[in-house]
């Protein structure tokens, strides 16, 4: 899996402190640029939700719920999609179910979280986790525009 | 910039109502749990959550709807959800709350559905 190490005029990025009062702003960020793409209101609203969950995994599971490291959003867009990683320092991504049949499994035991990362599939087209060189993990995600 | 969740719970006869407003995600959903707490904790388990004012929802407010569900349904209770517009109704519906969980577009109707089972 290739990082994209040189960056075009449409890259965007946020560097934020990993704290839970910042998703909004995450989500401010990643809407407004959405919609510069292409996107209608619905297909932001997927993205900014899959970019927040994203994101509070890195909060609360990567960090251990420290604060006083940074969370990187890069955003990238073209004719047809939208390319958005987002990378932290921290110790990855817990594994939480991500299939249907576990998360309606979990639903119906009634039994709370772990819907984080299956919204982020549900709401994109692709999700890949990543580990690069450098010990900084990521996640890549991308949306088509239809 | 406002980043915060709103909360205000009505009773009315054995229901009470709570309104959510605002943005329930990571950050909030603390918040959130501990007003459900405070209704289940004054013996109340008939629950409506009026979202017509809520602006967002991730799956830690979904997190907290699930995490309490059990305990409420165990003491003849349930949570009936109303009033949120299509943007909040697809976050719901990508996990398939639909088929687990009552969702009325107007309180009245989800008022209804309390008094008819009691």
């Amino acid at each position: 899996m290739s990082r994209e190490n040189s960056l075009s005029n449409k890259d965007f990025i946020l560097k934020i402190p990993t704290q839970s009062t910042n998703l909004k702003i995450i989500r401010d960020f990643i809407t407004d640029i959405a919609n510069k793409a292409g996107f209608d209101n619905s297909a932001s609203g997927d993205i900014a939700l899959a970019v927040d969950e994203a994101c509070t995994n890195v909060i609360k599971h990567a960090y251990r719920g420290g604060d006083d490291k940074e969370i990187t959003v890069k955003v990238r867009y073209d004719s047809d999609k939208i390319i958005i990683s987002i990378s932290d320092s921290g110790k990855g991504f817990n594994s939480e179910p991500d299939d249907e049949a576990a998360v309606q499994n979990r639903l119906k035991k009634l039994q709370k979280g772990g819907l984080g990362i299956y919204l982020m599939k549900k709401s994109m087209d692709e999700v890949v986790f990543d580990k690069d060189d450098d010990a900084m993990n990521s996640v890549k995600m991308i949306k088509y525009l239809r | 910039m406002q980043t915060d969740i709103t909360m205000k719970i009505d009773e009315k006869n054995e229901t009470s109502i709570l309104h959510v407003g605002g943005y329930l995600d990571a950050h909030t959903a603390s918040k959130f749990e501990s007003k459900i707490q405070e209704i289940i904790k004054s013996g109340k388990y008939n629950i409506i959550l009026n979202f017509a004012e809520l602006e967002y929802i991730s799956s830690a407010g979904l997190g907290v709807i699930m995490g309490n569900i059990e305990d409420i349904r165990n003491h003849d209770g349930d949570i009936k959800l109303t009033e949120m517009s299509d943007k909040i109704y697809r976050v719901f519906d990508l996990v398939g709350f639909p088929s687990l969980y009552d969702i009325f577009k107007t309180q009245e109707e989800a008022e209804s559905s309390f008094g008819s089972a009691g």
